[in-house]
C-alpha cells in the first residue's frame, strides 16, 4: 500500500494547509508590511514610512504603560491561575482520604468539577458584563458585602489603585475551571498504585502535590502555561468590556491599546499594525522561552 | 507520540493562530483602491431635481443603532422613495459602524449614506484628511424640499454648517440639535422647595443643603468622566467669553491652562472638596449614574438633550426632568447665565467614492425637509438643525425645556469642536483627566496640566491632520 500514501496525504493536508496560509499566515504578512507604512485605514494611500512607526512606538508612553500591566499579568495570571488550578483539581483527585480506600476525591467532587467549569461555558462578554455588575460600586455584590460587615468598599473598576487588582481577579477566575478539568484528565491518567505507594509511604498531602503530582503533570501544566502566558499577553476583551484601558489607563493593555489606535479614537492602522507586530514577537519569544526553560526528562510508566 | 505530545504540538501550533487581536482586518491597502471601472450614477439636473440624481438609481444607507432606533431612518427613506419610486433603497443598521465599513472604504465601495455615530464611530479627522468624505455644497444651495423660497442652507439652525466644517469645507451633517447643560428633576426640586441656583456661590450654598437633606448633590458618568469637562468648560466660556473655546480647538499654547479655565477649574473643585459627588460615583458608567440620578439619589448630572430618550425606561412618571445652564461665577461674566451650549450632532457623512453621491445628497435633503425633521422628532424625541421644525409636534417634558433654554440662550449661545477635530483628545486624553479631576485625586491644577498635556501631544504629533476654526 506504499503507493497509496502521497495521494492520501495531499488530499488531507494540503486544504488546511492552504486554508492556514490564506487566513492566518497571509494576514501576519500583511500587518508586517502595514505597519511599515502611515496607512490611515480608509483610504488605499499608504506611504512606505520604514521603521517609523517603531521608533514612535519605543517614545510612546502610553504603549510602554499598557506592556507594563501585560508583564504584571503576565507574572500573575498563569501562576496563580496554575496553583488554583492545581490545588482544586488534587483535591478533586484525590482530596479526601478517608478510610484504607486510598485515592479518592473530596466528597461532591462532581458537583464542584461543573461548578467551576461553568466560566467556561460563558462567553467572556458574558463574564465580563456579570464582574461588572459584581463590581457595581453602590449595589454590587462586593460592595454590599463590604457594608454588611461594616468595611468601607472602594469603588472597585472606578479607582486606579483597584481597578487593575479587579480585572486581573477576573482573568484568574474565568480561567481556572479549565485547567481543574485539564489537570483533572491529567491526573487521571496517573496510575493509582503510585499514590498508593505514597500514602503508604506516610506523605502529606502537599507532598505528595509537590513530589509526584506536580512531575508528572509537567507537560501539561507547561502547556497550560504557554497558553495562559499567551492570554495574559492579549487580555484583550476582558479589558475593552470591562473599563476600556481606565481609569487613567490604569487597566490599560497592549491589544486595547492597538485596537484603540486602529478602530477607537484613531484611524492610524500602519501604527497599529506595528503594535501588532510587536505583539506578534513578544507573545512568540514568551511561548519559546517558557517551553525551553520549561524542558524537562519525561517520564515514561512502564 | 502520546497524548501530551500532541497537546504541546498543538500548544505550539496555535501560538501561530493566536493572539486573534493581532489579525487586523485581513484586508491590506493595496485590496481594491480605485475601482475606476465602477459605474457611478448622475442624473442631469433640472430645476426639479438639482442634486442631479438617477432616478432609478439605488441608494444604500447605514444607519447606527443605537439611541433613536432605525425606524426614523426607514421612515426617510420612504419618503425617498416616494419621489423616485424606480430607485431601490438598501437600509441597513449597525451599532459597529468603524468595524463594518472600514473595508469598504478600502475597497472604494462604502455605502451612498453613513450614519457615523455611537463609540465605534469612525474618527473624522482621519476620515476628512483621506478625503474619504463628498462635499455637501451642492445640497446647502439646492432649495429646501417643502419650504418654499429658502435653500436648505437657510432652512439650518445657526451653527449646523460650521460643526460638520472642517477648514471650511462643508462634509458632515449633524442631524440633530443637542443642548449641553446641567438637567435636575423638577418635581424634587418643587417637593423640597429648591430652585436651580444661578451663580456659583448659590450652586454651592444649594449643594450644602441638598447634602444636609440626605441626596447627593452631584453624579457622574465615572467611567466616561469627560461628561463632567462640559459643565467644565461652559463654565469657563462663560466667563472668558467664546475665545476660550477657539483657542482649546485651535490647539493653541497653554489654552487648557487659560485663566479662564483656571478659575473655571477652582470653582468645579468645590463639588468634589465638599464630597458632594454620589459615592462609588468614580465607578458607574453613564447608564448607570444616570439611573442612579432618575431614582433621586442625585440631584444633579451633567448632560446633552439625549438624556431624555436614553433614560425614557427607568424614569418615574412626573419626574420632568429640566435642563439648565451653569451657573455664572458672577458679574465678570462675559456671557449671561442663560448661555448654553447648543450645537448640531448626530453626523451623516456622503462617502466621496459612494457610487451614488447625489442620491446620498438628496437623501439629505429629504431629512432636511420639514415634513422629515418633524417626523424625525415625533419619532426620537429630539429636536433637529432644521429651524422651525417643531411647531405643531408636541414635545415631551424635557425635551420642552431644553426648546426654552436654547431660546433663552439665542444668539450668547456658544459651542466647541475640539472633540471633532481631535476624537482621541476628548475621548482618552481629557477622559482621564477628569477622571482623576473629579474623584479628587489630582488638584484643578494638575488637572488642567494633564489637559494641556494631552493637547499639545496631539499639536505635536505630526501624522494627526489639524484643523482651525475661525473665531
Amino acid at each position: 500500500m506504499k503507493h497509496g500514501k502521497w495521494p492520501l496525504i495531499v488530499t488531507f493536508l494540503v486544504p488546511p494547509v492552504l486554508l492556514y496560509v490564506f487566513f492566518v499566515v497571509s494576514p501576519y504578512l500583511q500587518a508586517f508590511q502595514i505597519s511599515t507604512t502611515d496607512w490611515l485605514g480608509y483610504s488605499a494611500d499608504a506611504n512606505p514610512v520604514g521603521l517609523a512607526n517603531f521608533k514612535t512606538l519605543w517614545h510612546d508612553d502610553y504603549v510602554w504603560n499598557a506592556l507594563k500591566n501585560n508583564a504584571i499579568l503576565l507574572g500573575l495570571v498563569p501562576v496563580l491561575t496554575i496553583v488554583l488550578g492545581l490545588f482544586f483539581a488534587t483535591m478533586l483527585a484525590m482530596g479526601g482520604r478517608k478510610g484504607s480506600a486510598g485515592v479518592t476525591g473530596v466528597r461532591g467532587g462532581a458537583l464542584y468539577r461543573t461548578v467551576y467549569f461553568f466560566p467556561q461555558v460563558l462567553s467572556v462578554v458574558i463574564i465580563a458584563l456579570l464582574w461588572k455588575e459584581v463590581y457595581h460600586p453602590n449595589q454590587g455584590l462586593l460592595t454590599s458585602a463590604a457594608h454588611a460587615v461594616g468595611l468601607p468598599a472602594p469603588t472597585w473598576l472606578g479607582d486606579p489603585a483597584t481597578a487593575f487588582w479587579c480585572v486581573l481577579a477576573v482573568m484568574v477566575w474565568s480561567n481556572v475551571g479549565f485547567y481543574v478539568v485539564l489537570f483533572g484528565a491529567a491526573m487521571s491518567a496517573v496510575p493509582k498504585e503510585i499514590y498508593e505507594a505514597v500514602l503508604l509511604d506516610g506523605a502529606s498531602r502537599f507532598t505528595t502535590l509537590r513530589r509526584v503530582t506536580l512531575p508528572l503533570l509537567w507537560d501539561t501544566v507547561q502547556v497550560a502555561w504557554v497558553y495562559l502566558a499567551i492570554f495574559a499577553l492579549d487580555g484583550f476583551i476582558l479589558v475593552q468590556l470591562m473599563t476600556n484601558g481606565g481609569p487613567n489607563f490604569s487597566t490599560d493593555v497592549i491589544g486595547v491599546r492597538m485596537y484603540d489606535t486602529a478602530f477607537g479614537s484613531e484611524t492610524k492602522f500602519g501604527y497599529a499594525s506595528a503594535i501588532g507586530v510587536v505583539m506578534f514577537f513578544l507573545t512568540l519569544s514568551v511561548a519559546v522561552l517558557s517551553l525551553r526553560v520549561g524542558r524537562r526528562e519525561r517520564i515514561e510508566y512502564s | 507520540m502520546n497524548r501530551r505530545d500532541i497537546l504541546r504540538r498543538s500548544a505550539a501550533a496555535s501560538l501561530l493562530a493566536t493572539p486573534a487581536a493581532g489579525l487586523l482586518s485581513g484586508c491590506a491597502t493595496s485590496g481594491g483602491g480605485d475601482k475606476n471601472d465602477a459605474e457611478t450614477y448622475q442624473g442631469t439636473k433640472s430645476a426639479q431635481n438639482p442634486l442631479g440624481v438617477k432616478e432609478d438609481a439605488p441608494l444604500e444607507v447605514v444607519i447606527f443603532g443605537g439611541g433613536f432606533g432605525e425606524e426614523y431612518a426607514k421612515a426617510h427613506e420612504a419618503m425617498y422613495t416616494e419621489k423616485y419610486p424606480k430607485a431601490k433603497i438598501k437600509h441597513s443598521s449597525t451599532q459597529e459602524i468603524s468595524k463594518t465599513l472600514q473595508p469598504r472604504f478600502v475597497d472604494g465601495t462604502p455605502p451612498d449614506v453613513v450614519n457615523n455615530s455611537g463609540s465605534s464611530q469612525i474618527d473624522f479627522n482621519g476620515l476628512v484628511s483621506q478625503n474619504a468624505l463628498a462635499g455637501l455644497d451642492d445640497l446647502l444651495a439646492a432649495p429646501s424640499l417643502d419650504i418654499p423660497g429658502k435653500t436648505v442652507k437657510d432652512t439650518l439652525l445657526p451653527g449646523a454648517v460650521e460643526v460638520g466644517s472642517y477648514d471650511g469645507n462643508f462634509l458632515v451633517l449633524n442631524y440633530t440639535y443637542t443642548a449641553y447643560g446641567i438637567w435636575h428633576s423638577a418635581k424634587l426640586f418643587a417637593d423640597r422647595g429648591w430652585s436651580y441656583a444661578k451663580t456659583w456661590d448659590e450652586h454651592i450654598a444649594l449643594c450644602k443643603q441638598i447634602k444636609a437633606a440626605g441626596i447627593a448633590p452631584w453624579t457622574y458618568a465615572g467611567l466616561h468622566p469627560r461628561y463632567m469637562s462640559w459643565p467644565l468648560i461652559s463654565t469657563a466660556i462663560k466667563l472668558g467669553g467664546p475665545s476660550v473655546a477657539t483657542a482649546i480647538d485651535n490647539l493653541e499654547p497653554n489654552a487648557w491652562k487659560s485663566d479662564s479655565m483656571r478659575t473655571a477649574a477652582d470653582a468645579w473643585h468645590q463639588i468634589v472638596k465638599d464630597k458632594y459627588i454620589l459615592d462609588g460615583s468614580p465607578g458607574l458608567d453613564h447608564k448607570q449614574s444616570q439611573t442612579a440620578w432618575c431614582q433621586g439619589k442625585a440631584a444633579f448630572i451633567s448632560c446633552g438633550s439625549w438624556l431624555e430618550s436614553e433614560q425614557k425606561d427607568v424614569t418615574p412618571a412626573g419626574f420632568n426632568m429640566t435642563i439648565a445652564p451653569t451657573p455664572s461665577l458672577g458679574s465678570g461674566d462675559k456671557l449671561p447665565f442663560e448661555a448654553i451650549r447648543g450645537t448640531a450632532g448626530e453626523p451623516f457623512m456622503v462617502p466621496a467614492k459612494a457610487r451614488n453621491v447625489a442620491g446620498g445628497l438628496e437623501y439629505f435633503r429629504t431629512m432636511l425637509s420639514k415634513k422629515g425633521a418633524q417626523d424625525f422628532t415625533k419619532k426620537v424625541a429630539s429636536l433637529t438643525v432644521v429651524a422651525g421644525a417643531t411647531e405643531g409636534v408636541e414635545l415631551p417634558y424635557g425635551l420642552s425645556t431644553v426648546v426654552k433654554a436654547l431660546d433663552a440662550s439665542g444668539a450668547n449661545g456658544f459651542n466647541w469642536v475640539y472633540n471633532n477635530f481631535y476624537r482621541k483628545l476628548e475621548r482618552n486624553l481629557i477622559d482621564a483627566a477628569c477622571g482623576e479631576f473629579f474623584s479628587g485625586r489630582i488638584s484643578p491644577a494638575e488637572f488642567l496640566e494633564q489637559c494641556q498635556k494631552g493637547a499639545d501631544s496631539i499639536a505635536q504629533d505630526s501624522s494627526i491632520k489639524k484643523y482651525k476654526r475661525a473665531a
